[in-house]
């Protein structure tokens, strides 16, 4: 490296060619460190999955690979669990996506429209967001506890049913598992949010009430079409995100009870590191993938749509 | 009519303010509550007295001051890493223009989508080839790995904000590239470099997922995966110790973020927005 160096030092307009093989060598250089764990630990990896969701591996001490063809999908399809843990995950991944989004919505806007206590508010936004996932999970099994849990105490002292199990009920644990989604998402949707809104210019909503817009009027007219890049990019990495978390779920109710919380992430886990199959297991992890993303394609492309189609107004 | 927005708003705003800060508080009231009071069927926010050996309970727990030992030190040792690693590679990032970037940018893009649930199995099998599986060393290579992308996001945007003519203004005066970088660029690189490390800390320290399927002995475990184990079926400890141990380990995660709280917010824009 020291020795291009040199050569480039002299005049730095002459012998362009060289120059540039220089540069980019140098840049080569700079950058090989990083790419040594992705290529290792990162690419590699997702190569080796698309690969083993073709066999049949299990995960022993030496593992005997055979090759499955599509054996390992055709064996999904009739996986009634799969597909059940397929739809809670939407319910969870959309659920929580959406409240998040709303939620943060709500926040963002009051924190924008200049009331008191905003600092702490800001301040108590970011909490939930960086605890570790287990200190959260662990906080919220006290909250829904069924032996002297708050949430009982205070549905109780209303005079409402005060001995539900959250996390153990079956019609009840997955919504209660999907609110503590919201609470570790909405922070930093808000944070974004609230990025957005302050870049809108005030003129925008002052012209709008002059026009005699009112509060509703002026979100929808002014607020929501300037947020709604922002909105679109939000919601789909958080919507990856939401499908693809594994901790929280795990540590609130390892899929319990009786798998009414089983997100797929979860069922993927199990079957390769319980049942420990492997190849099976890489097949639904791609399945995931492509589902993630077909959703993720028809969403963005509904987005542009409208966007094409809002043009003519 | 009028009159009744401004009350209703913070009446709104209470309301968030209860649902993101209620959690918390009953958390650390219950680290300090005797367990009696913990079991008892009248149910107060703030404890009757306040017992403070929970704490020191938390810290006796076998364990619990190993795994922090082995979390701190995977966190200092992949974050120290992926800085080292990051800065250059972010530098190229920034100043580079053509298929280089595209190909890093986009490479940067896709990492944070893909699942790591497809990722996790490959990625045991190859850490147990290298004979890197339960193993602190390897779990570092993994976070550090998987940190990359936003610390690469996050530092080029602090190259970008550096002024190009700056760097120009030291070639000119004859100094070689690497001096340019160490005596113009990384100094003013600092603060930004600080706040990558500061929240690659963070996510490594909080990192549940690999360190659970990558760590099977409890000598190695870290401190997310020990604290799982206390919930779970053989440790369950009692509450108030646990509590203790859960405030504990979000201690860290919190101060960290209280100082980042501004340089993130930037920081995620520029994700949020470009992404």
């Amino acid at each position: 490296m020291t020795a291009p160096a040199l050569k480039e030092r002299p005049v730095r307009t002459k012998a362009k060619p060289t120059r540039q093989r220089t540069r980019r060598r140098e840049a080569i250089g700079l950058v090989l460190p990083s790419l040594i764990p992705i290529l290792v630990l990162s690419v590699a990896p997702i190569v080796v999955g698309i690969f083993l969701a073709f066999t049949d591996a299990r995960l022993v001490r030496h593992p005997d690979y055979a090759f499955a063809g599509i054996d390992n999908f055709t064996k999904l399809v009739d996986n009634d669990l799969f597909w059940d843990s397929l739809r809670i995950g939407m319910i969870w991944t959309v659920g929580v996506t959406v409240l998040q989004l709303a939620a943060a919505m709500g926040l963002a806007l009051l924190l924008d429209s200049g009331l008191r206590l905003q600092g702490l508010t800001r301040v108590l936004a970011l909490v939930p967001w960086a605890m570790p996932p287990v200190v959260v999970a662990i906080m919220w099994q006290m909250i829904y506890s069924a032996n002297g849990g708050p949430l009982n105490a205070v549905l109780g002292s209303v005079g409402l049913p005060d001995d539900i199990n959250w996390l153990g009920d079956f019609s009840f644990a997955l919504p209660a598992v999907i609110v503590v989604g919201v609470w570790v998402g909405m922070p930093q949707t808000t944070v974004t949010l609230l990025a957005g809104l302050q870049q809108i210019p005030a003129e925008l909503h002052e012209a709008a009430s002059m026009d005699g817009a009112g509060a509703w009027r002026r979100f929808t007219a002014v607020t929501w079409p300037s947020l709604r890049p922002i909105v679109t990019s939000i919601t789909s990495l958080n919507f990856i995100w939401n499908f693809n978390s594994f901790s929280l779920v795990y540590v609130l109710t390892a899929g319990g009870p009786g798998g009414k919380t089983m997100v797929p992430v979860l069922f993927v886990y199990l079957e390769a590191f319980k049942n420990r199959e492997i190849g099976y297991a890489a097949a639904m992890g791609l399945v995931l993938v492509l589902v993630v993303v077909l959703i993720l394609a028809v969403y963005l492309r509904s987005q542009f749509r409208d966007d094409r189609a809002g043009k003519g107004r | 009519m009028r009159g009744l927005v401004r009350p209703a708003q913070y009446a709104a705003l209470a309301l968030y303010i209860l649902f993101l800060g209620f959690p918390l508080l009953w958390l650390m009231s219950a680290s300090v509550k005797s367990s009696g009071e913990l079991n008892s069927l009248t149910v107060s926010l703030l404890p009757s007295e306040w017992h403070w050996e929970n704490y020191t309970e938390a810290l006796d727990k076998q364990g619990l001051i190993r795994s922090a030992g082995n979390s701190l030190v995977v966190a200092l040792a992949s974050t120290a890493l992926a800085v080292l690693i990051a800065v250059p590679a972010a530098y190229v990032l920034a100043r580079l223009r053509g298929k280089l970037r595209v190909a890093g940018v986009g490479w940067i893009l896709v990492s944070q989508v893909f699942p790591v649930v497809l990722i996790i199995l490959p990625l045991f099998l190859i850490l147990r080839t290298l004979g890197l599986a339960d193993n602190l060393a390897g779990l570092t290579l993994v976070h550090t790995t998987y940190m990359l992308p936003f610390a690469l996001w996050m530092l080029q945007g602090y190259v970008a904000a550096i002024p190009v003519e700056l760097e120009e203004a030291g070639a000119m005066d004859g100094a070689s590239r690497l001096t340019v970088l160490r005596t113009i660029v990384f100094p003013l690189l600092a603060p930004g470099v600080v706040a990558t490390a500061m929240f690659s800390f963070v996510s490594s320290w909080n990192e549940f997922f690999f360190a659970l399927v990558l760590l099977q002995s409890p000598e190695n475990y870290t401190l997310p995966i020990t604290l799982n184990m206390f919930v779970g079926g053989e440790g369950k400890v009692a509450l108030g110790p646990l509590a203790a141990g859960a405030v504990l380990a979000a201690i860290p995660s919190i101060v960290f973020f209280s100082i980042l709280r501004r340089k993130l917010t930037s920081g995620l824009m520029a994700g949020a927005v470009k992404g």
